[in-house]
């Protein structure tokens, strides 16, 4: 169990276990399914030909690589550390979601699937979703919270342009937990001919590895990249956190490089001390939910707990299970933001760089302007940009008292 | 602790099994109404937030009772009283495994001893999971009863049934609780499958609703699990629930005993 210590960037082990996390705690009609993915995403793994296929849509489809760009004003405005942004933003779509959806639809296919389901929480999951199977010409279905519907109704009405079927769903607090209850129960109705493309890094072993080795060609570009700009590696880097996946895409490729360090930012919404936030890692405790063991917003009784955030894509009880992994092993540090340091972090980009940053990464711009500050002028900050904030700006004006 | 399910199942008759779930209306007096009606096997849900594996009317039920503030300790009260009140029926407890992990599975397995339980099914705790509750179970003395399902394949048969004990419980449909009715001829046929593979009981559930369908199952299975059909009774009579429940419950029990005497057609 001590091989771990020689590399951050071997986990799962076999049975889709982080130390302590993860694994298929799934209903035994599902676990079938969960194995076979497992069998055809390690042949996938080893098939130059499904590599190549990928690497070209990201190139011609997706536009990749993303920029990674040295963000002068915003650098000069907080006096610190030089901040960089990985310009994820731009990607079709405006998120770095796509990514992780071009992979799994192609699998999808190689396994001779004809159906597609995801659920959605701020929408950008969902919208890569019906984007890929527009593009393949396979039928969609998305689940997402009647909350969520009413909050991110551009974003719903860019799913059914794309022709897919979005089912808004009432059980519970009718938001993304709920969605992906209700994506469950169709997966495990439909297993001969559904394929699930779940959105962030969390679910049953394969999905946590699956989708951060998806969404690790940002962190493999930026490297590639900094390198190539600065012919050194950045000092720290910072994602936010919802379920986790554009942080373990930008971290992992910089797992084993130990001057590298990293800060995971999570939604503190109202503030960690009361009950309406979002953060798992910092005010949560480890239990088991969705397929795997991770940490969760929860009572004592075990029941799960309903986040806030001003974001709804950051608004999960529960993160993927390699960020409580890396959290209990102390590679990556955490922190959290609240809904109006994030608002802040938006305008503040908006304002200094001319860019509108979605409100989930405007997480990470809030957590960067209280840090960057703190570092010598010759280290760099590099934060993943991984959303654009088109979808947010009503959201931003009710929140400015601003009426458009 | 097991005793009491072996014994049930050991009669010549086939079992009827019946769900509810714990907290939604007067708990004790519709547990009362099943067994006075003729339940031969009582499966208590524990309530969830989030019940991934059940339909509309479970899913109801399980908010219903959360919404009444039911508890983990108000659960394990009405597995206590229920063993007070009846010594010989076997009492199982069915849910998710946040709530029976969450103060520890070694907390969980005493605790559920000690209210008289015997048998526990955990629906999203599969085989390769067993280390989460599996061992805490067994050293109590407590079944822990494995779903089997249709894409459970001869393959994986093995694995499902290494450990198992109590009984198992056969998923008729690839689906959620309550939904659709599995054909009749599939069931038969998997219940055979199974048959040759274990000496454990097979309890065949999920879309059972009606006495008629209940007979054919109890026919070839030494169970029937009856669950959709009970929960909508307490979500639409309440306090009225226990003359409904006594009523339903009276006529499966009654197809299911019977199943095997009846002369083909």
């Amino acid at each position: 169990m001590n091989t771990h210590l020689n590399s951050f960037r071997t986990q799962p082990d076999d049975r889709g276990h982080f130390g302590q996390f993860g694994g298929r705690y799934v209903a035994e009609t599902l676990m079938p399914l969960v194995l076979d993915l497992e069998r055809e995403y390690r042949k996938a793994q080893a098939d130059p030909a499904f590599q190549a296929e990928f690497d070209d849509l990201l190139e011609h489809y997706v536009g990749r690589p993303s920029p990674l760009y040295f963000a002068p004003r915003i650098t000069e405005e907080l006096g610190g550390a030089q901040v960089w942004f990985k310009r994820d933003e731009l990607n079709h779509t405006g998120a770095h979601k796509i990514n992780n959806c071009i992979g799994q639809i192609l699998l999808a296919m190689r396994m001779g699937k004809t159906r597609i389901i995801a659920e959605t929480g701020a929408g950008q999951h969902g919208v890569a979703t019906a984007t890929v199977c527009a593009r393949f010409g396979l039928p969609c279905v998305i689940y997402m919270g009647a909350e969520d519907v009413k909050r991110q109704a551009p974003n719903v009405f860019r799913m059914k342009l794309l022709g897919a079927e979005v089912i808004p769903v009432t059980s519970g607090g009718a938001t993304l937990k709920d969605a992906m209850n209700e994506g469950l129960r169709d997966w495990v109705a439909n297993v001969h001919d559904t394929f699930y493309i779940i959105g962030t890094a969390a679910g049953p072993h394969p999905y946590p590895e699956m989708v951060r080795n998806f969404q690790s060609v940002i962190g493999k570009e930026a490297r590639a990249q900094m390198l190539s700009r600065t012919g050194r590696l950045p000092d720290l880097l910072v994602a936010c956190i919802g379920g986790g996946s554009n942080a373990l895409g930008l971290f992992h490729p910089f797992l084993d490089d130990p001057s590298v360090k990293m800060l995971g930012v999570e939604a503190a919404g109202h503030g960690l001390d009361g009950d309406e936030h979002a953060a798992s890692l910092l005010g949560g405790t480890p239990g088991v939910l969705h397929g795997n063991r991770t940490y969760l917003l929860q009572d004592e009784d075990g029941q799960i707990t309903e986040g806030h955030s001003i974001s709804a894509g950051l608004d999960y009880p529960g993160i993927g299970p390699e960020h409580a992994w890396l959290k209990e092993s102390g590679r990556v540090d955490y922190t959290a933001v609240t809904d109006d340091e994030a608002l802040e972090g938006f305008q503040l980009l908006c304002r200094s760089e001319g860019i509108i940053p979605a409100l989930e990464p405007s997480h990470a711009i809030a957590a960067v302007a209280k840090v960057a500050p703190t570092m010598p002028k010759d280290s760099i900050v590099l934060m993943n940009l991984c959303g654009r904030g088109d979808k947010d700006i009503f959201t931003v004006a009710e929140k400015l008292g601003v009426e458009l | 602790m097991t005793d009491r399910l072996s014994a049930t199942f050991s009669a010549p008759r086939p079992a009827l099994v019946c769900f509810i779930t714990a907290g939604d209306g007067d708990t004790a007096a519709n547990l009362d109404a099943l067994v006075e009606a003729g339940a031969d096997v009582i499966e208590l849900g524990m309530p969830f937030t989030d019940p991934m594996a059940d339909g509309p009317a479970i899913q109801s039920a399980n908010l219903r009772s959360l919404g009444a503030g039911t508890t983990t300790a108000d659960v394990l009260r009405y597995a206590t009283d229920f063993r007070a009140r009846h010594p010989n029926v076997p009492l199982v407890l069915m849910g998710y495994a946040n709530p029976m992990v969450r103060r520890g599975p070694e907390w969980f397995a005493e605790a559920a001893a000690a209210a008289g339980v015997d048998g526990v099914i955990c629906v999203d705790i599969p085989p390769e999971e067993d280390d989460a509750l599996g061992p805490a179970l067994r050293a109590k003395g407590i079944a822990p009863i494995r779903l089997a399902t249709p894409t459970t394949d001869a393959a994986r048969l093995p694995q499902v049934l290494a450990g198992s004990e109590g009984f198992l419980y056969y998923v008729s449909v690839a689906g959620i609780t309550g939904k659709q009715q599995a054909v009749q001829a599939s069931i038969e046929e998997a219940v055979a499958r199974l048959k040759q593979s274990t000496d454990l009981p097979i309890a065949v559930g999920f879309g059972v609703r009606t006495p008629g369908q209940a007979a054919a199952i109890a026919k070839v299975a030494d169970g029937v699990v009856v669950g959709s059909a009970l929960v909508e009774i307490c979500g639409e009579y309440g306090a009225a629930a226990p003359t409904k429940l006594r009523e339903l419950t009276s006529a499966l029990a009654h197809a299911v005993h019977t199943a095997r005497q009846e002369q083909p057609a």
